[in-house]
């Protein structure tokens, strides 16, 4: 029968089909981080249980970690004991473990690739939504909660349903100064954020093909945000270059098995999903989002739509307008902008950098308006520094920080204050995401950048001076 | 982590007629820093519940002593966002045993259904009358019968049914969760692990 890449990865890790019930799936990769494994652990102390396979299990500090002065002691004694309940389970248990100091430790989403824990054809799980990112690799990738973190320490496997199927596909040639980000801004206002609730969505078309891996992990890390279990792109030879060499990912005869293995994921040229959609990506634009979920995004040079024109209950509507602090009928270009923030497992890798870094090169950084460009990874952050990048955010009067989850969701000190706006490249413009009372605008590092060198929010086509760069 | 078995819950509700209602709401970020599982209910609904200065915000539904009871009935796509089961904890830890939407984000439901959290999908339509009848009379009882697959007004005999898988009805009704059954079949995921392709 013909299959989709899903079904394909899917299949291959099923032990066991419950009559009524989900299907036994087998974990690849377990990634976990300081804020979603500590109960978990606890509950294997409880029962007195072992991990079944530590060596398949990867820890990270990220969440709560400091994004200056990494080197000194954690000040806040919560996000200092969570960290340090991470450092001695793993020990306890025998996981690998990259904490604040670590040469590899970065941004969970960001280093697993990085480091080839990430792999064509893999399942992985992690106790974050996000997860999702590593879908870009034609892996099954998602996001889990703390009781299924205690199943996958203790069995190596979850309990699921296995979800309906759904296709994407964006065709077309993308117009200038429109980033993967954007695609993906797009395509979740496109279904709102519960419109691929109940499905793993796969992304096709010459749009994906013609993507980076860094720009493919962007759009997988947003598949969450359309409500997915995730998002995936069969592996190319785009995929396979990015892979090859890395630290952990397989060497010699065990590199030409596991490449043999990613050569036949693919979807059959038969095969059905449940729901398919079709974008053109030249309609596409830089997107920006005015509300209070990911799902309220637009074209940056649209108006903000009437209650009436969007689906949803006018009340919650105006409910989001109200705490942004904007009306129905508004132009987004102009907004005043009063924090920037560069980073996340959505846009905190070198290309997001350097995209940022394209716009800003040779001007400089608004006086009121407060940047913080935080790498994903000590490897972005050598890059950064490497390709000359930093020497031209320095001239222009920007800093860089240290890597870590950062303001995405304030878990650490970057936090944006009540009342602030930010464009944010990170996810999530919830209420108080960034902080309690904080405003966030999602879009991507080219947006970011407008806003950081003009102190409002700034169509970034018009400071497109090298198209070359961008 | 086992939980008090669910079988059939007969109680007044508290009604969040607001869709999109994402975890960050149920539980904000800055609150995810323990490393136990206890006092989540102080801070459900954290930014929504309290001002800035701890005092209550009088207007929110559960600071209105009219309102209460063990289940919840959110607006449509209730528990989107972040994986956390903080949020599942804390709605847990209020003392909610049943969370009544018309639609659940996906995780938020797993995870409702791995701690003891019933999560009930009804139909817009029903999830309408269950706030108007709320909203009419704050002590409208709802009984939401887990063996029957049933979710009723009780003051009118209005009643739904609700999907729920019979491996997980079978868990909630008897207190069970995943891990006690994975570890049963330990043999077979050890002797499937030796054949992966990776």
């Amino acid at each position: 029968m013909s299959k989709t890449l899903f079904d394909k990865v899917w299949d291959t890790h099923v032990v066991r089909k419950i009559e009524g019930g989900p299907d036994v799936l087998f974990i690849d990769r377990h990634l976990i981080h300081e804020v979603t494994s500590p109960v978990a652990f606890l509950g294997l102390k409880s029962r007195g249980i072992k991990v079944l396979y530590p060596e398949r299990t990867f820890a990270t500090a990220d969440h709560n970690t400091p994004t200056i002065n990494q080197h000194l002691p954690v000040a806040d004694p919560l996000s200092a004991n969570q960290l340090k309940a991470l450092e001695s389970n793993s020990n306890e248990y025998g996981i690998s473990h990259w904490g604040l100091g670590h040469q590899k430790n970065g941004i969970v989403h960001v280093v697993g690739p990085e480091y080839g824990i990430t792999q064509p054809g893999a399942t992985i799980v992690c106790g974050d939504s996000h997860t999702s990112t590593h879908g870009a690799f034609g892996a099954i990738a998602f996001g889990i909660g703390t009781s299924e973190v205690e199943m996958v320490l203790s069995t190596q496997c979850i309990m699921q349903p296995k979800p309906k199927k759904m296709r994407i596909n964006v065709n077309g040639k993308l117009g200038l100064g429109v980033t993967p980000k954007d695609v993906a801004l797009f395509i979740i206002s496109q279904l709102s954020t519960s419109g691929a609730t109940g499905y793993f969505v796969e992304y096709a078309g010459d749009v994906f093909e013609n993507m980076t891996m860094e720009g493919r992990m962007t759009v997988c890390n947003l598949s969450i945000e359309m409500g997915a279990r995730g998002g995936m792109i069969a592996p190319d030879e785009t995929t396979i270059n990015y892979v090859k060499g890395r630290e952990f990912s397989p060497k010699g005869e065990a590199w030409d098995k596991a490449l043999a293995y990613y050569k036949t994921l693919k979807t059959d040229a038969d095969a059905v999903f449940d729901k398919e959609l079709t974008f053109d990506g030249s309609k596409i634009e830089p997107m920006i989002t005015y509300g209070t979920n990911p799902g309220m995004g637009m074209g940056i040079s649209q108006d903000i739509p009437d209650a009436a024109q969007v689906e949803g209950g006018a009340e919650t509507y105006a409910k989001s307008l109200n705490y942004m602090g904007f009306s129905e009928g508004d132009h987004m270009i102009g907004k005043k902008v009063d924090f920037v923030f560069v980073g996340s497992c959505t846009n905190g890798r070198i290309e997001d950098f350097r995209a940022f870094t394209s716009i800003v090169k040779g001007k400089h950084k608004a006086d009121d308006v407060t940047v913080w460009l935080v790498p994903g990874s000590h490897i972005v952050e050598a890059q950064i520094k490497e390709e000359g990048l930093l020497d031209i955010l320095t001239e222009a009067g920007f800093t860089l920080r240290q890597p870590g989850c950062s303001a995405c969701l304030a878990m650490n000190d970057d936090k944006i204050p009540a009342g602030k706006y930010a464009v944010s490249t990170s996810n999530r413009n919830f209420e108080g995401r960034q902080g309690p009372g904080s405003r966030t605008m999602l879009a991507s590092p080219l947006v970011a950048a407008a806003a950081a060198v003009t102190g409002v929010v700034t169509d970034p086509r018009t400071l497109i001076e090298n198209e070359e760069l961008v | 982590m086992a939980y008090d078995k669910f079988n059939v819950l007969r109680s007044t509700a508290v009604p969040l007629p607001i869709e999109n209602i994402d975890t960050d709401q149920l539980i904000p970020a800055r609150f995810l820093k323990a490393t136990e599982r206890v006092g989540f209910g102080d801070n459900l609904f954290r930014d929504w519940r309290y001002n800035p200065d701890n005092t209550p915000k009088k207007d929110f539904v559960l600071n209105n002593p009219v309102y209460s009871g063990k289940i919840l009935v959110g607006g449509k796509n209730f528990g989107s966002g972040s994986s956390r089961e903080h949020a599942a904890w804390a709605v847990y830890d209020y003392g909610f045993r049943c969370v009544i939407s018309s639609f659940f984000a996906d995780i938020f439901k797993n995870n409702c259904l791995n701690i003891g959290v019933l999560p009930v999908q009804v139909s817009a339509e029903f999830a309408d009358k269950i706030f108007t009848a709320i909203h009419a009379d704050p002590n409208t009882e709802l009984e939401v019968n887990l063996p029957e697959q049933t979710v009723t007004l009780l003051a009118t005999g209005e009643k739904e049914t609700f999907e729920i898988s019979p491996y997980k009805k079978d868990n909630m009704m008897n207190g069970f969760d995943d891990i006690d059954y994975l570890q049963s079949i330990k043999p077979e995921i050890e002797e499937f692990a030796l054949h992966l392709p990776l």
